[in-house]
């Protein structure tokens, strides 16, 4: 049976899996990855991403397009993050209760969205798999990476393109100053809410497209709490990643792995207890967060407020 | 300070905002039996609208509203979304202490508040599952029990997945490992049943409500060959996305879910309490709080096997479907007893 686990074409399937799995962590925890360079720690991220996907849905329920939905989850996402910017930076709440409030907001507003505008679960046609030409062929290689549908895409696009503007421009410098150290970017006249209303907005963006990437993209359906808790996996991720874009994509890549390796493991009839298969990703998650816990590239000024000194 | 004040206000009101979710109304008395509408309570660990256990529970008590003429001769309070037992409880014992004459914990984890909470009670009834424990051994008499037969409608389930599949590969998508037990173990009874040598892939995602991982899970049951695709819990609403989006057919158990996947769910099992409701509403009113235990069976019309009759079923598949039925109300498939 074990040997079933090592044909070319359960490997193909498992890594597949993988890539498509990953999607909802990558705009998350990318999203996160941008609050928290700027030192604004968001555990609301599970609510900004059920509002995405409620919002998403429900655009294309009603018959718009399906880049409409993408667009609205993006429009919701950021005024989540500006809600949350608004306690978190100008009210200098507690960044961590408030973001477990954000979520408790989400979960319940979108709950209660769906139960008067849609009221039944209902299926849409969302996103299908496009084979990218010519790379698609390639073999095992092209059905793993170019069998997808758009949203998975994207998700990998944003990688290296959060990674340039956190890098490479000024924004991201400034993203970096303000979470490092608030008071010297203050000094050298940055404005550091401004930054961090940026950063809140950007994540909750992108964490609008993470739920949209589950309710009109991988699952068409949308239901209440359907993230089920991915949000904070994606704060995790973060963490995992070291606070680095290519380390949160390695963090995404590596906990999906795990989950489609305990998927197939459990299809094929491999003789492991289910429930042992379940646990992998997540006892997976924490030996590696053991070993890999590094604080180096940790913003100092992470989940503390900043309050001008006169 | 005062921007802290305001702020805690703030935080106060997103929490406030979240947690109003349940639905109650206690502006009755007590009720009596005579022209006051009888009410019940039911506290739901998932979503009314879960295409699951939940729904299909609400549905009936709706039905069953409609049938007794409306809110004025029954009215229904709710909690949904009750996945924690501790939540759970509490609203269990304030629909007790408003009075409801029937209070209804839907999930087998409530147990233990419902014999709490109907100790402190006796006048109220209070019913529960799945279980069969009414608790009549340890002396209390106001507590229904009730569970469905899930076996049977799996088993005529894994009858039709054995004659529509062509690759002999079927896949199962289970929740947490013993809860959909029953199902599952009748479907694969079902499939092996009709055809010996189909082989049935079963996948636990280790959650009633991780829908990722149960997509994903019909995603790697498609690769690995099965063309046709079951599963339990309120979980496999991304699980039908997955199923419609490849046009692999579904059978759906405990409500009906063709909503989701119009064109592949084949059949239901749909579990339908408004017997068990009424028989337990009927008992209420002579004076008797508890002390039985109800299964629903095909037998007792509890359960139904529906087809989609928007798409193309084989007649020779409908027959088989219906010839299993009947085969299980006459006892003929062996060791399908209701267990439990």
């Amino acid at each position: 049976m074990t040997d079933e686990l090592f044909t070319i074409s359960t490997l193909i399937g498992i890594l597949h899996s993988c890539v498509r799995l990953a999607t909802p962590y990558l705009f998350a925890s990318l999203g996160e990855t941008f609050g928290q360079r700027s030192g604004v720690l968001n555990l609301g991220v599970d609510g900004i991403m059920l509002m995405g996907a409620f919002f998403a849905f429900y655009v294309v329920f009603e018959g718009h397009h399906l880049w409409v939905g993408v667009l609205a989850a993006i429009v919701v996402g950021m005024l989540m993050g500006l809600l949350k910017a608004f306690v978190s930076v100008t009210m200098q709440a507690l960044q961590g209760i408030s973001g477990i409030g954000l979520y408790l907001f989400g979960l319940g507003l979108s709950s209660l969205l769906f139960k008067t505008l849609i009221g039944s679960v209902e299926g849409v046609s969302g996103f299908r798999q496009v084979g990218i030409p010519v790379v698609s062929d390639l073999p095992g290689i092209g059905h793993i990476f170019f069998n997808h549908n758009a949203l998975v895409y994207l998700a990998y696009i944003m990688v290296p393109v959060s990674w340039f503007v956190i890098n490479r421009t000024t924004l991201g410098l400034k993203i970096r100053a303000v979470g490092h150290n608030p008071e010297a970017a203050d000094t050298l006249g940055v404005s550091v809410n401004g930054v961090r209303y940026t950063t809140m907005m950007i994540g909750g963006a992108l964490a609008g497209v993470a739920g949209a990437s589950l309710s009109i993209g991988l699952q068409n359906v949308f239901q209440e709490n359907m993230t089920n808790g991915l949000g904070f996996i994606a704060v995790a991720l973060v963490y995992f990643g070291s606070w680095r874009t290519i380390g949160v994509l390695a963090g995404s890549l590596l906990f999906s792995l795990v989950n489609a390796l305990q998927l197939w493991v459990q299809a094929l009839a491999i003789p492991v207890p289910s429930e042992v298969a379940v646990m992998m990703p997540y006892i997976m998650t924490i030996v590696v967060l053991a070993f890999t816990a590094r604080q180096i590239q940790r913003p100092a000024a992470l989940a503390r407020s900043y309050e001008r000194g006169e | 300070m005062l921007r802290r004040i305001s702020l805690l206000t703030l935080i106060l009101l997103l929490l406030l905002g979240a947690c109003g979710r349940s639905d109650r109304e206690s502006d009755a008395d007590a009720a009596g039996s005579n022209g006051e509408p009888f009410r019940v309570a039911i506290v739901l660990p998932s979503s009314t609208t879960d295409i699951a256990w939940s729904q299909s529970m609400f549905d009936s008590l709706k039905a069953v509203q409609a049938s007794m003429g409306g809110e004025e001769a029954l009215k229904i309070a709710f909690s949904e979304g009750m996945f924690r037992v501790t939540d759970a409880s509490a609203a269990i014992r304030d629909y007790a202490s408003e009075g409801f004459d029937l209070v209804i914990a839907h999930g087998a984890q409530y147990g233990n508040s419902v014999f709490e909470v109907a100790t402190d009670f006796p006048e109220t009834s209070f019913a529960w599952g799945t279980s069969s424990d009414t608790g009549a051994e340890r002396g209390i008499n106001n507590v229904f029990a009730y569970g469905a037969a899930a076996n049977e409608g799996g088993y005529v389930n894994g009858v039709v997945a054995s004659m529509l599949t062509q690759s002999e590969i079927v896949g199962v998508i289970g929740p947490v490992a013993g809860d959909a037990k029953l199902y599952i173990d009748g479907f694969i009874r079902g499939v092996t049943g009709v055809k010996p040598e189909a082989q049935v892939n079963v996948t636990y995602t280790g959650s009633f409500s991780d829908t990722s991982l149960a997509a994903e899970a019909a995603h790697v049951h498609i690769q690995a060959g099965a063309d046709v695709l079951t599963g339990s819990a309120q979980q496999v609403v991304g699980a039908i996305g997955v199923a419609s989006e490849n046009g692999i057919p579904w059978l759906g158990t405990q409500s009906d879910q063709i909503s989701l996947g119009p064109e592949v769910v084949v059949t239901n099992q749909v579990y339908d309490w408004a017997n068990v409701i009424n028989e337990m509403i009927a008992k209420i009113k002579s004076g008797e709080y508890g002390g039985t235990a109800y299964t629903l069976t095909f037998e007792n019309g509890g359960l139904r096997l529906e087809f989609n009759e928007e798409i193309d079923i084989a007649d020779d598949v409908k027959d088989a479907a219906r010839a299993a039925i009947e085969d299980i109300k006459s006892g003929a498939v062996e060791q399908l007893e209701n267990e439990e």
